[in-house]
C-alpha cells in the first residue's frame, strides 16, 4: 500500500500544478509550481517525507531515461537545426561552459570567504 | 517494420531501457566518463530508428510515457531540496549570488556571440532561453517571437552537452564545494544536468534542483531585458 499511495499523492501534485499552471498567467510549468508545492508541504509538515520517500527516489533515479524520447526527437527538427547549426553549435559550446564555469565559481568564492569570516 | 511496431506500446520504452543499460555497463566496463549512457541511448536509438527505418512516431507511440513521468519526477526533486535546506539557508547568498551570475552570463554569452555570428534578432530570442528547463524556455521563445522548436532542440542538446561535459568542467576549473557544483550545474543546464548532479552526490543534485527553478523565472525577466538590445 506504500508505493500506491506515494506514486497517488505525487500525481496529485502534479495535477494541482497543472490546474494552477491553467489559472495563473504566469510563464511557470506544472512542474515547477509541483515541485514548489511538495517543497512547502515537507517544511510545514503537512507531508511526511515517509509518504513519498522511496517513490521520489525512483523516479528521480530514472530521470536521465526520462530524457530518452526527447533527445530522439531531434531526428524530426534536424530539418530545421541545420542551416545554422555550426552557429548554434558555437553557441551552446561557449556559453554552456561558461555559465557552468561562473556560476560555480562565483558560488565557491562566496561560500569560503563566508566560511573564512565565520572562523576568524 | 512500422506496421508491426506501431501496434506496440512497449517497443519504444523496452529500447529505451535496453540501450541505456547497455550504456551504463559499457561505461562501467571501459570507464570512460566520456561514455555518457544518455548521450549513448539517444545516438544509438537514432541509428537503429534510421537503419531499420523505424519512424520517430512508432517509436514515440510508447516512449511518450516515459516523456510522461518527467513531471512527476520534476516535482520529486523538493524532496533532495528539503533535505538539504538547512544548508541551503546557510549559505543563501552564496546560492543566490552563483545563480544570478549563472542567468546574467547566459544571457550576455548568447546576446554577444549573436552579434559576432550575425544571427537574426528571431534566431537571437530563440536561442536566449537555451539554459533553462523545456517548459519555461519554450514560454520565453514564444513570447519573445523565436521559433519553439529550436528553442526546444537547443534547450536538449545544451542539457545533453552539459551533462556530459559537467564533471570535466569542474574539475578544471577547481569547482570543488558540493554546493558551487550543484549550483553550476542547474544554472547551465537544467533538469538534464541536474540528473547527472544527482549522480555526484546529495547536495549537487539539491542545489541543482534549487538552480533549475530560480535561474527558469530569472531569465524569464533577463531574456525580456536582453531581447531588446539586439
Amino acid at each position: 500500500m506504500k508505493y500506491l499511495k506515494q506514486i497517488t499523492l505525487i500525481l496529485a501534485i502534479s495535477f494541482v500544478g497543472e490546474m494552477l499552471k491553467e489559472f495563473l498567467p504566469l510563464p511557470i510549468p506544472a512542474s515547477i509550481y509541483g515541485m514548489v508545492l511538495l517543497f512547502f508541504g515537507l517544511e510545514t509538515g503537512l507531508i511526511r517525507l515517509s509518504s513519498v520517500e522511496e517513490t521520489a527516489q525512483y523516479l528521480i533515479e530514472i530521470m536521465p531515461l526520462l530524457f530518452i524520447p526527447a533527445g530522439v526527437g531531434l531526428l524530426d527538427s534536424w530539418g530545421v537545426l541545420y542551416p545554422i547549426l555550426w552557429k548554434i553549435a558555437v553557441i551552446i559550446v561557449v556559453s554552456t561552459i561558461l555559465v557552468m564555469a561562473v556560476s560555480g565559481r562565483v558560488t565557491q568564492r562566496m561560500l569560503r570567504r563566508g566560511h573564512g569570516r565565520h572562523n576568524s | 517494420m512500422n506496421d508491426i511496431l506501431l501496434n506496440s506500446l512497449f517497443f519504444g520504452v523496452m529500447v529505451s531501457f535496453v540501450v541505456y543499460e547497455i550504456g551504463m555497463f559499457a561505461r562501467k566496463k571501459c570507464g570512460f566518463a566520456i561514455l555518457n549512457p544518455l548521450l549513448f541511448s539517444i545516438v544509438v536509438l537514432i541509428l537503429l530508428l534510421a537503419v531499420f527505418d523505424i519512424d520517430y512516431e512508432t517509436y514515440n507511440a510508447g516512449a511518450k510515457y516515459l516523456s510522461y513521468f518527467l513531471t512527476p519526477a520534476t516535482v520529486c526533486l523538493a524532496v533532495p531540496l528539503y533535505e538539504q535546506f538547512e544548508l541551503l539557508k546557510k549559505n543563501v547568498w552564496a546560492i543566490m549570488a552563483g545563480i544570478v551570475s549563472g542567468v546574467l552570463t547566459s544571457v550576455v554569452c548568447v546576446l554577444v556571440l549573436s552579434v559576432l555570428l550575425g544571427l537574426s534578432h528571431k534566431e537571437y530570442v530563440t536561442l536566449l532561453p537555451k539554459s533553462i528547463t523545456t517548459a519555461i524556455g519554450m514560454g520565453v521563445s514564444q513570447e519573445l517571437g523565436g521559433v519553439v522548436t529550436i528553442t526546444v532542440a537547443v534547450i536538449i542538446i545544451t542539457g545533453v552537452f552539459g551533462n556530459i561535459v559537467a564533471e570535466f568542467i569542474c574539475k578544471f576549473f577547481k569547482i570543488e564545494e558540493p554546493i558551487a557544483r550543484g549550483i553550476a550545474i542547474g544554472s547551465s543546464a537544467h533538469a538534464v544536468g541536474t540528473a547527472k548532479a544527482m549522480e555526484l552526490g546529495e547536495i549537487e543534485g539539491a542545489m541543482s534542483s534549487l538552480s533549475i527553478a530560480v535561474s527558469g523565472l530569472l531569465t524569464v525577466l533577463a531574456a525580456s531585458v536582453f531581447a531588446r538590445f539586439f
